[in-house]
C-alpha cells in the first residue's frame, strides 16, 4: 500500500533535516577550529608585541624562572637517563645480531641527541609546566583575578604570559642539555657496564656519529617546542570555560595540543633541518650506522 | 613586590588623608594627552596654572547594546554618570547587570554602542591607553578577585607598584597600612597573611582598599555585599558611603540588595531581562532616586523592591 503524500513529505524532511544537520555540524566544527587558530595567532601576536614594547618586570620573571626551570630539572635528568638506559637496551640485540655491538653507541647518542632529547624534554615541560600554567591561569580567569588586573590598568597578557613565555624559551634548550647529558651517562652506563660492550670502541662510533650540527639542531627545535608550549597553555588557561569542570578541561586539553603541536613541529623542523644539513655539509649525520 | 611590616600599633579612629592626592596626575606611559583627565593640571593662555574640571558626565553609554552568540543580553543602554554621584543598578539574576558593568571598564565589548569616560570611546584606545585608562578605575569584584599568590599587603600595594614607579617602598607601605585603616582592618594582624587566611568579609575589605588605592575616579562595585551577614553588609554600604562623600568618588553599585542600594545610591536604575522585553521596550524600566523607586507603581519594579515571587513560580 502506498504511503500517502503528506507522510512521504514529512519522511523526506526528516531525512533532509539529519543531512543538513550532519553539514551543520561538521561547518560548525571546522569553523570553530579555524576561530581557535585564529585566536590563538592573535593572542601569539599580542604576546610578542607586549613583549617587545615593555618586556616583562624583574620579579615576575625569576619566579616563572624558578617554576619553569629549576623545579623541572630533576624530572628532566631522570627522563634523560631512563630513556638513554632503555634505548641500550633494545638496541643492542638487533646490533648483536649482525656483529656491530660495539656500533650502538652511535645509535643510542644520535637519536638521543637530535630526536628523543628534545621530543622527551618538550613533553616533560608540556606535562609538568604547560598543565600547571593552563590550570593556574584558568583558575585565575574563574575568580576574576585576570579581570581583576586589567581592570587596574594591568595587562594580562603582559604581566601574565610574557614572563611564561620566555621563560620557556629561554629554559627549554638547557632542560633538554640536562636530558642529553643524562641519557648519554644512562645509556652508557647500561651498555659498557652492564652489557659489556667495549667502552673505547661505544665512545669512538659515538663521536664518529654525532656531530655538532646534530646537538645544534637538537636545541634549535627546543625553542619553537618552548614557544608552541607556553602560548597554547596560557591560551588554554585565558578562554578557561567556567568552574572546577572548565579548569580541568584546559589543563588537559593544553597537554594534549601542546603535545600533538611538538610531534607536529618536530616533524616539520626535522625536515627543514635534514635539508639544511645537505645544503651546508653535504652529508646526512649518522651515515655510520 | 615586598612591603615591609608596619612597626607602630594600628590606630583605627578616622582621620583626614595624610597623602598628597594624585592630582594633576603623573602622565602614564602610553598617554601622551593628559589634557582630557579630571584634575589634570595645564597652562591656559594667561600662563596661569588650573586644574582641569569638566561638567561634563563622567562615565556615558550611547545605545549599547551585548550579545552572547545569539543570545541579546543588553540593548540600547543610555546611561550617565557625574562625577561625585553614585548610581546603583539592580535588577533580577541574568538580567546583564554585571556586563553592563564589565562594559563600563572595557571588559566585555559592546556589540554595538559606545562607553565614553572622560569623553573617550574605551572601544577606540589602543591596548596601552585602555590600560592607562583603567588606572582610573576601581573594581570591587564580588568574591574580591584577591591575587592568592600575595600577601594581603602585596594584594593591596600591587596597583601603587605597578603605576607609581617612583614611589618608594616606605611610601607605598604608609599607604597601604592607611588603606587596610581607612577598611577596618588591622594592618598588623592581615599584613602577612595570604586571602586563603582570612575570612570573605575581610576579602572584601582588602579588594576594598585596593580598589582605593590608586585614588579612582570612578568605583565599580559588582554585589559587594553578597554573601555577607548583615553586619559586614551594613559595613561595606558604610565603606561605599565613604568613598563617595570623604573621597568624592563616583560609584556604579551593581546589587540585588534593596537596602543597600537604597542606602549608597543617590540614583536607582533598573534592568529588565531583555527576553521578557516588549520589542520596542527600553531595558532601563526605572531610573530615579531612592524616594521614587520606593513609591514606583510599576508592577515589575514593586515586584523587585518587595521581593514577591507571584508569576515567576517557574522559569519561562
Amino acid at each position: 500500500m502506498g504511503k500517502s503524500r503528506s507522510l512521504r513529505r514529512i519522511e523526506d524532511t526528516t531525512m533532509w533535516e539529519r543531512f543538513t544537520g550532519s553539514v551543520s555540524k561538521i561547518g560548525h566544527s571546522i569553523s570553530s577550529r579555524i576561530a581557535f587558530a585564529g585566536n590563538l595567532a592573535v593572542f601569539s601576536l599580542s604576546t610578542i608585541f607586549w613583549l617587545i614594547a615593555k618586556g616583562p618586570r624583574r620579579e615576575t620573571l625569576t619566579s616563572c624562572f624558578y617554576n619553569i626551570g629549576v623545579l623541572s630539572i630533576p624530572v628532566v635528568m631522570l627522563t634523560g637517563t631512563f630513556i638513554g638506559m632503555v634505548l641500550a637496551v633494545q638496541t643492542y640485540p638487533p646490533f648483536k645480531a649482525v656483529g656491530l655491538e660495539t656500533h650502538i653507541g652511535a645509535a643510542i647518542n644520535l637519536s638521543l641527541v637530535k630526536e628523543l632529547g628534545p621530543v622527551l624534554a618538550a613533553t616533560m615541560l608540556a606535562g609538568r609546566v604547560g598543565s600547571s600554567i593552563a590550570a593556574e591561569l584558568g583558575t585565575m580567569r574563574v575568580t576574576e583575578q585576570i579581570d581583576a588586573l586589567a581592570s587596574m590598568g594591568v595587562n594580562p597578557i603582559h604581566y601574565l604570559v610574557v614572563p611564561r613565555f620566555l621563560s620557556c624559551l629561554i629554559l627549554i634548550p638547557g632542560l633538554t642539555l640536562f636530558a642529553d647529558l643524562l641519557g648519554v651517562v644512562g645509556g652508557a652506563f647500561y651498555s659498557i657496564k652492564l652489557l659489556n660492550v667495549d667502552w673505547s670502541y661505544y665512545w669512538e662510533w659515538s663521536r664518529y656519529a654525532v656531530t655538532m650540527y646534530d646537538i645544534f639542531a637538537g636545541m634549535f627545535k627546543t625553542v619553537f617546542f618552548g614557544a608552541a608550549i607556553a602560548l597554547i597553555c596560557c591560551h588554554q588557561g585565558f578562554h578557561c570555560g567556567a568552574g572546577a569542570e572548565g579548569v580541568g578541561k584546559a589543563a588537559t586539553s593544553s597537554f594534549v595540543i601542546s603535545f600533538v603541536s611538538i610531534l607536529f613541529l618536530d616533524l616539520l623542523l626535522g625536515i627543514f633541518l635534514d635539508h639544511f644539513q645537505v645544503v651546508l655539509t653535504g652529508a646526512r649525520s649518522g651515515g655510520v650506522v | 613586590m615586598t612591603t615591609s611590616k608596619p612597626d607602630k600599633a594600628p590606630q583605627l579612629e578616622t582621620r583626614p588623608y595624610p597623602f598628597p592626592k594624585f592630582e594633576g596626575r603623573e602622565p602614564v606611559q602610553g598617554d601622551s594627552d593628559t589634557r582630557h583627565i579630571e584634575g589634570s593640571v595645564f597652562v591656559d593662555k594667561g600662563g596661569t596654572k588650573k586644574v582641569l574640571r569638566r561638567r561634563s558626565p563622567l562615565l556615558r553609554l550611547d545605545n549599547l547594546s551585548v550579545i552572547f552568540n545569539d543570545n541579546q543580553v543588553l540593548r540600547d543602554i543610555n546611561l550617565k554618570i557625574r562625577r561625585g554621584e553614585t548610581i546603583a543598578v539592580i535588577g533580577e539574576s541574568g538580567c546583564g547587570k554585571t556586563v553592563l558593568l564589565k562594559n563600563m571598564i572595557g571588559l566585555i565589548a559592546p556589540a554595538t554602542g559606545r562607553v565614553l569616560f572622560n569623553g573617550r570611546d574605551l572601544f577606540t584606545l589602543s591596548d596601552k591607553e585602555l590600560t592607562e585608562t583603567r588606572s582610573h578605575y576601581g573594581f570591587v569584584f564580588q568574591m574580591a578577585a584577591l591575587f592568592d599568590s600575595m600577601t594581603i599587603s602585596e594584594n593591596v600595594a600591587f596597583p601603587l607598584s605597578q603605576h607609581r614607579r617612583t614611589m618608594k617602598r616606605s611610601e607605598i607601605t604608609a599607604r597601604v597600612e592607611y588603606l587596610l585603616e581607612e577598611v577596618g582592618l588591622n594592618p598588623q594582624i592581615v599584613w602577612d597573611k595570604t586571602p586563603a587566611e582570612i575570612s570573605g568579609g575581610m576579602r572584601k575589605r582588602v579588594g576594598f582598599a585596593r580598589a582605593l588605592a590608586m585614588e579612582p575616579d570612578l568605583m565599580l562595585y559588582d554585589e559587594p555585599t553578597t554573601g555577607l551577614d548583615p553586619i559586614m553588609s551594613d559595613v561595606i554600604n558604610e565603606l561605599m558611603i565613604n568613598a563617595r562623600d570623604n573621597r568624592r568618588v563616583a560609584g556604579v553599585l551593581v546589587t540585588h540588595d534593596i537596602k543597600s542600594a537604597i542606602k549608597v545610591a543617590n540614583r536607582i536604575v533598573m534592568l529588565y531581562p531583555h527576553s521578557r522585553l516588549a520589542p520596542d521596550e527600553p531595558q532601563i524600566i526605572f531610573d530615579g532616586t531612592p524616594e521614587e523607586i520606593i513609591q514606583s507603581t510599576d508592577p515589575r519594579v514593586a515586584q523587585f523592591i518587595r521581593g514577591e515571587a507571584r508569576d515567576r513560580f517557574r522559569e519561562a
